[in-house]
């Protein structure tokens, strides 16, 4: 701005100052693109080398130096995967956990947020500060009865536990999606109510089509970490066919007695379940950040 | 809607008042009950598998428990044996606040340092925001399993591009002194460009335009734009940033039992790797229960510090 009124008025001094700003600017914008690279370079580094190591054939593991660039493109090696491994009951266990996550937490946070962001009552204000209570708790302490609850009920070896605890929402994405509806204005809602619309209306008509951008960051963070979930997968599943890919992966793990190792394997498996994520992300990304920024999520 | 509800609850002399009064009560019921229909399958969950499960290893911190047999009342026992007799619970907790008192301020400032280049208008944003998002989008495990083949000793390419500065790269996690340094840098990887950032750019770009153009009419340079503008602006994200981060760092668990698997000689041992092993190993549920409980009042009371102490920096717009 100030620079445009500078270059209006002809004076020689401001042109020379407008000529040195031009060159501060240039490198400062040149500044930026180097540390962006520099920091993309580090970030993606380690998937590098996971895509390089995945088309390796065995004997290219061993090569010092490092083969950067893999000489075979072994591109079998996703198909021995896919084949001798159960890779296909991982993908699929995967799938309908996350699947069925994402449903039963996007549709219940949706409705839990509304209750806490537009309704009066008793209590209120208690659970909401319960709500936000549970995240400050470590995911250990509730741990070991749910252990013992599922393993009383049966449920071990099922996708149950990993599901179905979830259905009511996660505090996280409830406290999301309560900040975004805080955000909108109740005229609308009362505007519904004079044309004789109930509080199920509203919410399906009216909030719903605003809220598109939050609801689709809280399925995408949720599919996320459904998708990658350890800990869950680890204490309840452990036959080999119930197990997620987030815990299958560790099956190509190399144990300090295998004289052969597996790498090239583990690493076209990495980049399978790594995958479908990086994608997800790639197109929800501006919806996602959207999404976020209009939460307005405050401390 | 203010001055509605004030009318309906101003005693009211008149006939037509009183009607109205009573017409408003009864919308009033019916919200709070459509409010709780909404609330329930929040608070059915809750209940099920947070509250209840909390009282549950509360009862069980003060029993001896194998799952097989039956739970037995040992009072403070677990308490006791975890403070004096367990060799493994002090240096763990040790390890756990170095790596948090390392990992949470690097990771904080270099979050912002992302969210601010991400921030600049460049070409290419959409690429580059993926490409520092994409560590928090690769499942532990697979980072894990990733990072040791990176850093193995003698066929990694970290090692190999070290040697060519004629330096001898270190044994990574298979050292003593450098595994708990790796795991550090390995969860700076995953989680400097995470949500964390994603949660900072939505900050900055919370940031009112008309503040930067006051700043520019008063003359201001950019460094004082960022200091009395920017940073004050941002500074409730900071404290949300802060504290997730400080409970998951304190929570670090997943490369130490994939990669390093507490050694090597416990170099890695951490608190929540001692939980689960005690847990799930041994299936000491009690004496687990009992070493989860002692984490969770550390965690509240490092939370409880952190939000009293925010009252002298974070400062809301709204208020």
């Amino acid at each position: 701005m100030a620079e445009r009124v500078a270059t209006t008025a002809y004076t020689p001094y401001s042109r020379r100052r407008d000529a040195s700003q031009a060159g501060a600017r240039w490198f400062g914008r040149f500044f930026l693109y180097a540390c962006v690279v520099v920091f993309g370079i580090i970030f993606a580094f380690p998937l590098y080398w996971a895509i390089a190591t995945s088309l390796k054939s065995e004997p290219e593991l061993y090569y010092y130096p490092p083969l950067f660039w893999p000489e075979g493109f072994v591109i079998g090696n996703y198909a021995e995967v896919v084949t001798k491994y159960p890779f296909a009951y991982w993908f699929w266990n995967s799938s309908l956990v996350s699947a069925l996550t994402v449903i039963g937490v996007t549709i219940s946070s949706v409705i839990v947020a509304y209750s806490f962001a537009r309704f009066r009552y008793p209590g209120r204000d208690l659970m909401f500060m319960l709500t936000l209570g549970t995240m400050m708790f470590p995911a250990q302490i509730t741990l070991i009865p749910t252990f013992i609850l599922f393993r009383l009920l049966g449920w071990l070896n099922t996708p149950l536990p990993l599901i179905v605890p979830h259905l009511g929402g996660t505090a996280f994405t409830i406290f999301l999606l309560r900040q975004f509806i805080m955000s909108l204005p109740r005229d609308l809602d009362e505007a519904a109510v004079i044309d004789g619309a109930n509080y199920p209306r509203i919410l399906y008509s009216v909030l719903v089509p605003l809220m598109k951008p939050a609801i689709a960051t809280v399925a995408v963070i949720t599919f996320i970490s459904a998708w990658n979930d350890f800990m869950g997968p680890l204490i309840y599943l452990n036959k080999p066919n119930a197990l997620t890919l987030a815990v299958g992966l560790r099956f190509f793990q190399n144990q300090p007695s295998d004289a052969r190792r597996f790498d090239h394997y583990m690493m076209s498996m990495v980049v399978m379940t790594a995958l479908p994520c990086i994608i997800l992300f790639f197109l929800a990304q501006r919806t996602f950040v959207q999404g976020i920024v209009m939460s307005g999520i405050k401390g | 809607m203010m001055s509605a509800v004030t009318a309906g609850a101003s005693p009211g002399a008149t006939p037509v008042a009183a009607a109205t009064g009573r017409r408003r009560s009864r919308a009033m019921v019916r919200e709070a009950i459509w409010g709780y229909v909404f609330l329930s399958p929040w608070a059915i969950t809750l209940v099920l598998f947070t509250l209840g499960p909390l009282l549950a290893s509360l009862y069980l911190s003060f029993n001896d428990y194998d799952i097989l047999g039956s739970p037995k009342w040992v009072g403070l026992a677990n308490y006791v044996k975890a403070f004096t007799t367990d060799e493994l619970v002090w240096p763990s907790i040790g390890r756990t606040v170095v790596y948090a008192v390392a990992i949470v301020p690097t990771a904080l400032f270099g979050s912002l340092v992302l969210a601010i280049l991400l921030n600049q208008r460049l070409v290419g944003t959409a690429f580059f925001r993926t490409l520092f998002f994409m560590p928090s989008l690769v499942p532990v495990v697979a980072s894990a399993i990733l990072w040791i083949w990176i850093l193995h000793p003698k066929l990694g390419p970290v090692n190999w591009m070290i040697e060519q500065f004629g330096i001898q790269g270190p044994g990574w996690m298979s050292s003593a002194e450098w595994a708990l340094p790796t795991v550090i840098l390995i969860g700076l990887w995953g989680s400097l460009g995470g949500n964390r950032m994603i949660i900072f750019l939505a900050g900055l770009q919370g940031v009112p335009k008309e503040l930067y153009e006051a700043s520019d009419i008063d003359g201001a340079r950019a460094l004082d734009k960022f200091r009395h503008v920017t940073l004050p602006m941002i500074s409730p994200t900071m404290l949300f940033n802060l504290i997730l981060g400080v409970i998951g760092a304190l929570q670090v668990f997943n490369i130490a039992f994939i990669a390093t698997k507490g050694g090597p000689a416990f170099a890695t041992w951490f608190f929540a790797l001692h939980i689960y092993r005690q847990a799930f190993e041994y299936y000491r549920m009690g004496y687990g229960s009992a070493l989860a409980w002692i984490f969770a009042l550390g965690l509240l009371v490092f939370t409880y510090i952190q939000l009293r102490s925010s009252y002298r920096w974070v400062y809301y717009a709204g208020e």
